[in-house]
């Protein structure tokens, strides 16, 4: 990996935790508040694709466990890869990865529309495909209560995914980090 | 480093060797997760109290506000057994959740942010055959917290001249409008920092 990619990548950690410096909307007894972070998942991926962006998310969890608060709400340290709702932590790697390699996919006809799909799958449908199943084993919960308690998670995201769209299109046409794949390349 | 949730000390957990107290919190995490009894839970929230306040000399307050973020989540589990499966089993697992929390709070607050980015470096040493330098992630680690005050700034610099050019956009407009060319103002610093990096060697290291 060149030092660049390195800059990217310690770049977009950096720009996750900025977003956690936003207020975050607290909701009313839950005990996970909706922060602009998953926006930072979203956008490391579909900027820098699937490996840039999962590295990324990876140095992002490698700060907050040396104890950074990086986390929205100033939390951070050890203690949250130990609780109920580490696993959306955990998925937020794996979720840029999935947006950039989708992204990396239909990076010749991207606009918001196929952006989109990217970032609702990536950034949504993973985020949930891991995190959901992980309280309801470590809380030993059904996994329909796990779900049910998660669904106001989802208008949020919803919007998250929408401006990570706009945004990845946007950045697509004015400074294009993901690497055009080589048989366009080669026509000039 | 201020930023950190360090909590300096001179006390034999503060001294104790970073990769130790890792160790450690790892064997506790398996153990009350493999022997889900009240006892072996309750004892070690005991335990860890213990160590932090009396050993460590923490804060009160900092073990306190560790306990309040996740007692929303400890409060919910209990009900929920309480309701579905039975009080002992709720009980069980919240103390569980709780001295897990507690436990890493602890090493958090008695360990240096460099002694753990030393053991992230060391863990990943074996990587080394696959072509990863495990020096890169302490670059990485350093040049990521430079990177977070200048996001900032560079996102004022650009509220700034745009309202320094009057007019006033609202709504997602406005949104884009900011994040397109701080993203593209951040990208081109990252990549100048990276080419800056490598003229003076830092590939080679």
């Amino acid at each position: 990996m060149k030092t660049r990619d390195l800059a990217y990548v310690a770049l977009f950690a950096a720009l996750t935790a900025a977003l956690g410096l936003l207020p975050a909307i607290p909701v009313a007894a839950l005990p996970v508040p909706i922060t602009a972070q998953t926006l930072g998942v979203m956008l490391a991926g579909a900027v820098l694709g699937a490996k840039r962006g999962f590295l990324a998310l990876l140095l992002f969890l490698v700060l907050v466990a040396v104890g950074l608060p990086v986390l929205s709400g100033g939390r951070g340290g050890l203690s949250v890869f130990v609780g109920p709702s580490a696993g959306f932590l955990y998925s937020w790697p794996v979720a840029a990865f999935v947006t950039g390699l989708l992204v990396e996919l239909l990076w010749r006809r991207l606009n918001v529309a196929t952006a989109l799909l990217a970032t609702v799958v990536g950034g949504i449908g993973v985020v949930y495909a891991i995190g959901i199943p992980f309280i309801s084993l470590y809380a030993d919960t059904s996994l329909a209560a796990a779900a049910t308690g998660s669904l106001v998670f989802v208008p949020g995201d919803l919007v998250k995914a929408v401006v990570a769209a706009v945004l990845a299109v946007a950045v697509r046409r004015a400074y294009p980090v993901i690497e055009r794949p080589r048989r366009a390349a080669a026509t000039p | 480093m201020t930023l950190a949730l360090y909590v300096p000390g001179p006390s034999p957990v503060h001294r104790t060797p970073a990769g130790v107290k890792l160790l450690a919190l790892l064997v506790l995490g398996v153990v009350v997760f493999v022997v889900p009894t009240l006892p072996v839970a309750a004892g070690v929230l005991v335990g860890v109290v213990l160590v932090g306040l009396v050993v460590a000399r923490l804060p009160g307050r900092l073990l306190v506000r560790q306990v309040r973020v996740v007692a929303v989540w400890a409060v919910a589990i209990l009900v929920f057994h309480a309701l579905a499966t039975d009080l002992l089993t709720g009980l069980t697992t919240a103390v569980r959740l709780v001295a897990l929390v507690l436990a890493a709070a602890v090493v958090t607050a008695t360990t240096r942010v460099t002694a753990l980015v030393a053991v992230v470096e060391r863990l990943c040493a074996p990587l080394r055959l696959v072509g990863v330098r495990p020096a890169r992630i302490g670059l990485a680690v350093a040049m990521a917290l430079r990177f977070v005050p200048l996001v900032a700034e560079r996102a004022d610099r650009i509220r700034e001249a745009q309202a320094a050019r009057g007019g006033r956009v609202r709504g997602p407009r406005a949104l884009v409008l900011l994040v397109v060319p701080l993203l593209v103002s951040v990208l081109q610093l990252a990549h100048t920092v990276g080419e800056a990096l490598d003229a003076r060697g830092a590939d080679t290291a």
